[in-house]
């Protein structure tokens, strides 16, 4: 069947499979390889995407065929004209990430959060990205990343050198 | 005028990581990114029954699967030769697919070659597998009575794998019997999965040379090739091996797993590339899992409470198979660091391992092999003694610690443990976590009925192998290696035989070059992972990066420095006896204002060499002359809901003592991780077989890793005590915090539970387990 979605402000029309997700879609026939896949069971939240602008998504748990007429933000789109965007950076500065497997679902998260909450607190974070297992960085410098992101972090914590 | 500190050059500053833009961006370029043309997939079938005669295997249905070009089976790959896996530590092997048998649940049974990932899905549920089954093996225990032979491939007619002993057995024995307090308890350490967020894949091809090019989540890319080279007889220079970028390793992406020689199979035979995913079910269920330790802890003491004799005695549950990547005269890893940081003057430990009908492993998950569980028994240990005693947890850890002036210590099970502060450790952690007003608290609480608890552990973990002399795989000596080349513009390249998981090598290895040539971390870069470029080594597990290859780096640096000194006296228009390095550049002894800096001498290698050798790089091949010992002092305050029995933990600080920092923010980002894990084994995660030997948590709905919603929030600070043997005094970190919170944690909630008599309860301390105790202690009191 086809589909036709746009991903990061670009057009994308692919014939599928009816059973395709949307995250082998994104990754495969897209081949925007930056949303990944950690789990079978929407735990993990690896895959998520921000859908029509604030509604954040576990693409392994959508048809692509669900996805059909509608925007989709991906990590691939959160930088512009080389510059990072604010949770980006954000996440650089707090060492919000190690092996990067699980960084692109909690930024397209937090980006939804952000969207629906833009004043957090450190209880709210972490409540809102409950959904995002990492097995790194044990989610202080993520917390801390989103903080920073939201303009909510003292000016002593923020940034490394 | 003051004396100049050493100024700040590049170790230990809190650089960013040079690798997260890419992580950042979606540009990470990890296994299931790749793709090549013609590339099949690959899916497994797998055992439904954990111990079962295979009656038939018909293909039939699977081959008429639209988009399935091949099926492979046991008999195929016998017939090829390739049947059998060895190994690592070379005391077993392993089937790739069921041979007669089957020996575990979800085991591999036949490989589905298909145009689609899903095609191959399709494929293997029409392969129709007739299984007679047998009776099942679910525990070590039941295993040791031999009534029901696991394993008739092997010459030995036994189920009992191995069993190995170290120190002083009939001194332990006398020790102990003459005691004044003996404690003794049964402490069992959870089979657990390090499940990183990225299963272990791999794709394989043969390119037009006939050379077979190996993408795969390896923690150990060079040992593969090896093994690879020795399994299938192909040249080991036809092989080709690349870890690409990894989503976490901690130990999964250690061991050969059957998926892998199946898609080179299937790469081989087909003439295709193949790729083979795991899924997360596949993951829990078949490859890496960790722990499965039944060990009987003794411990004898004086009536005031000096250690006198430990004996731990284990019965190891390793599976199906014995597929352990321990080193080979190590079948029990590093467990004789169980004394962990107490002056013992006797011990004995010994290791029974058992075959049983569940998934092989008994992998290193983010511990220097068995690590993780000694230090638990010792730390358990300690608070059950203390508790039997009478005596303030810490007060008896103070009592007995290793005093700093006995280092190099020899511990009573053969470790030369090399430096460390135990006392300064634990009294900055009682500091800073205000200890005398917590233990006010506690008793206001106690005195109301309520439960909180404050928990320590005081571990010595013992890493980086290792020595030539004792440490290998497959015979392999367990050194590593590094190769730096700078370019003639100051940049340059280093490259190791280690692998990062995420521990941000690219970032700290370019900051140990820079500090050691004096040049700008920004501009050298950092390769692994790449059998055709890097230089031989062992990996990345064990904690072993910074003591092992992080070492051979430094010395690799220093040897550039040597070649580069001749050089700058030929700048310097001077002899080389007059040239020193100092403040990050060469000048001439006594006229500091007569300098050239590394860059300068860099371009002279290239363009103005005078006499010498052109080119400016190095190779160094590290041999550790010891282990490291990092160690720590962890407290967790616990607050238990007397109703409901659910653990909340209000605090956790981790003070490590992993000698000298390269980079701080990437240390206290290893421990926040480790920290999470241990959080997650003391309470949540557990791979669980019933009876029949079906697995009970094959995925994240039932395996629970912590989410952020229940990770504490982490305190960290630091010791500094540097390892005397390693040319940076660094003794590695990215384990500890696994290693040694498990105990605090479990001391936390059995010290809040101790006024009703709870002495010990297993991981993982879920919330029902606490709330039966709770009941049965109430009980007991009526």
């Amino acid at each position: 069947m086809k589909v036709h979605v746009k991903v990061n402000g670009v057009g994308y029309e692919r014939d599928v499979e009816p059973r395709t997700l949307l995250a082998y879609f994104l990754r495969e026939d897209c081949r925007l390889t930056g949303t990944h896949v950690g789990c079978d069971t929407s735990s993990c939240g690896c895959c998520v995407v921000v859908i029509d602008g604030d509604r954040a998504v576990k693409s392994c748990t959508m048809f692509a065929a669900q996805a059909d007429g509608h925007d989709i933000l991906t990590v691939e789109g959160l930088a512009e004209g080389g510059k990072l965007h604010a949770l980006q950076q954000a996440f650089w500065d707090q060492h919000g990430l190690q092996c990067g497997y699980c960084t692109p679902g909690m930024l397209l998260t937090a980006i939804a959060l952000l969207k629906h909450q833009p004043n957090p607190s450190e209880a709210d974070i972490r409540a809102g990205l409950a959904g995002n297992l990492c097995r790194c960085t044990g989610y202080n410098n993520i917390v801390k990343a989103v903080q920073q992101a939201a303009g909510t972090l003292g000016p002593a914590a923020a940034g490394a050198s | 005028m003051s004396i100049q500190a050493k100024p700040l050059y590049s170790v230990g500053v809190p650089m960013k990581r040079k690798e997260d833009p890419r992580f950042l961006q979606g540009k990470g370029n990890y296994v299931d990114d790749l793709t090549f043309p013609g590339m099949l997939y690959l899916s497994l079938v797998r055992s439904t029954y954990p111990h079962a005669e295979i009656k038939n295997i018909d293909i039939s249905e699977a081959m008429k699967v639209p988009g399935v070009k091949a099926v492979i089976t046991g008999k195929d790959l016998e017939a090829a030769g390739l049947g059998w896996l060895p190994t690592f530590h070379g005391l077993d092997k392993q089937m790739v697919l069921a041979i007669g048998k089957v020996l575990f649940q979800y085991q591999e049974v036949a490989a589905v070659f298909a145009e689609t990932r899903a095609a191959a899905v399709d494929g293997a549920e029409a392969v129709q597998v007739d299984y007679a089954p047998l009776p099942v093996v679910a525990d070590p225990f039941t295993s040791k009575t031999d009534k029901v032979l696991l394993r008739p491939d092997r010459e030995q007619k036994t189920n009992h794998i191995f069993h190995w002993e170290v120190g002083d057995k009939d001194g332990t024995a006398r020790a102990l019997a003459s005691s004044a307090k003996r404690v003794k308890q049964r402490i069992w350490f959870q089979r657990c999965h390090p499940a990183p967020l990225e299963t272990c894949g791999c794709v394989a091809y043969f390119d037009t040379m006939g050379r077979l090019q190996f993408h795969v989540t390896s923690q150990a890319p060079h040992v593969y090739r090896t093994a690879l080279a020795l399994v299938t007889g192909i040249a080991e220079d036809k092989i080709h091996v690349i870890s690409p970028d990894l989503g976490g390793g901690f130990g999964n992406k250690v061991p050969v797993y059957p998926g892998y020689v199946c898609a080179i199979v299937g790469a081989l035979k087909i003439g295709r590339p193949v790729k083979w995913i795991e899924t997360r079910t596949e993951n829990l269920t078949s490859t890496g899992f960790a722990r499965d330790y039944h060990m009987d802890v003794e411990i004898g003491a004086t009536a005031d409470g000096k250690v006198t004799a430990l004996h731990i005695a284990t019965t190891a549950d390793h599976g199906a198979f014995d597929a352990a990547a321990d080193p080979t005269k190590y079948p029990a890893g590093m467990f004789g660091i169980c004394t962990g940081s107490y002056d013992f003057p006797v011990a004995h430990s010994e290791v029974d391992a058992f075959f049983t009908n569940k998934a092989p492993g008994g992998i290193a998950y983010r511990c220097s092999f068995r690590v993780t569980e000694a230090s638990y028994a010792i730390e358990r240990g300690m608070d059950i003694l203390a508790d039997e005693l009478g005596i303030d947890a810490v007060e008896l850890r103070k009592k007995n610690f290793i005093r700093k002036d006995q280092f190099p210590y020899p511990s009573a099970l053969g470790f030369t443990y090399d430096s460390g502060d135990y006392h300064k450790t634990l009294d900055t952690a009682l500091e800073k976590i205000g200890y005398t007003a917590l233990l006010k608290e506690q008793a206001e609480k106690r005195g109301r009925g309520e439960l909180m608890g404050i928990g320590f552990s005081t571990f010595t973990e013992v890493v980086g192998a290792g020595p030539s002399k004792h440490f290998d795989i497959l015979g392999i000596k367990m050194f590593d290696s590094a190769e730096i080349r700078i370019h003639p513009t100051g940049a340059g390249i280093v490259r190791t035989g280690a692998k990062s998981q995420g521990q941000g090598h690219e970032t700290t290895w370019a900051q140990v070059v820079a500090e050691e040539l004096g040049l700008d971390p920004q501009t050298i870069m950092v390769e692994e992972g790449d059998t055709d470029t890097a230089p031989y080594g062992l990996g990345t597990y064990a904690s072993r990066s910074t003591p092992v290859a992080g070492a051979a780096i430094v010395m690799a640096a220093r040897r550039i420095r040597e070649k580069a000194r001749k050089i700058a006296a030929h700048l310097l228009e001077v002899g080389e006896a007059d040239v020193e390095w100092a403040d990050y550049k060469f000048q001439v002894k006594g006229v500091p204002a007569k300098a050239v800096t590394m860059k300068q001498v860099a371009f002279a290698a290239y363009t103005n060499m005078a006499q010498n050798e052109p080119g400016l790089e190095a190779t160094y091949y590290y041999d550790p002359p010891n282990m490291t010992y990092p160690n720590g002092a962890y407290v967790a305050v616990v607050d238990i809901d007397r109703e409901t029995g659910e653990t909340k933990v209000r605090r956790f600080l981790a003070v490590d003592d992993c000698g000298t920092i390269i980079n701080p923010m990437v240390v206290e980002g290893q421990i926040h991780g480790g920290l999470t894990e241990g959080f997650a084994m003391a309470f949540s995660q557990e791979i669980q077989y019933d009876a029949e030997g079906n697995n009970l948590n094959t995925n994240f709905t039932d395996y629970l890793v912590p989410t952020s919603a229940e990770s504490p929030h982490w305190e960290t600070a630091n010791t500094v005590t540097p390892s005397p043997h390693h040319p940076m005094g660094a003794k590695g970190v990215g384990e500890s915090p696994n290693v040694g919170s498990p105990a605090a944690f479990v001391n936390a909630v059995i010290d809040a539970l101790s006024p009703l008599g709870v002495r010990h309860i297993d991981m993982p301390v879920t919330r029902d387990k606490v709330w039966r105790a709770i009941r049965d202690a109430d009980a007991n009191k009526v």
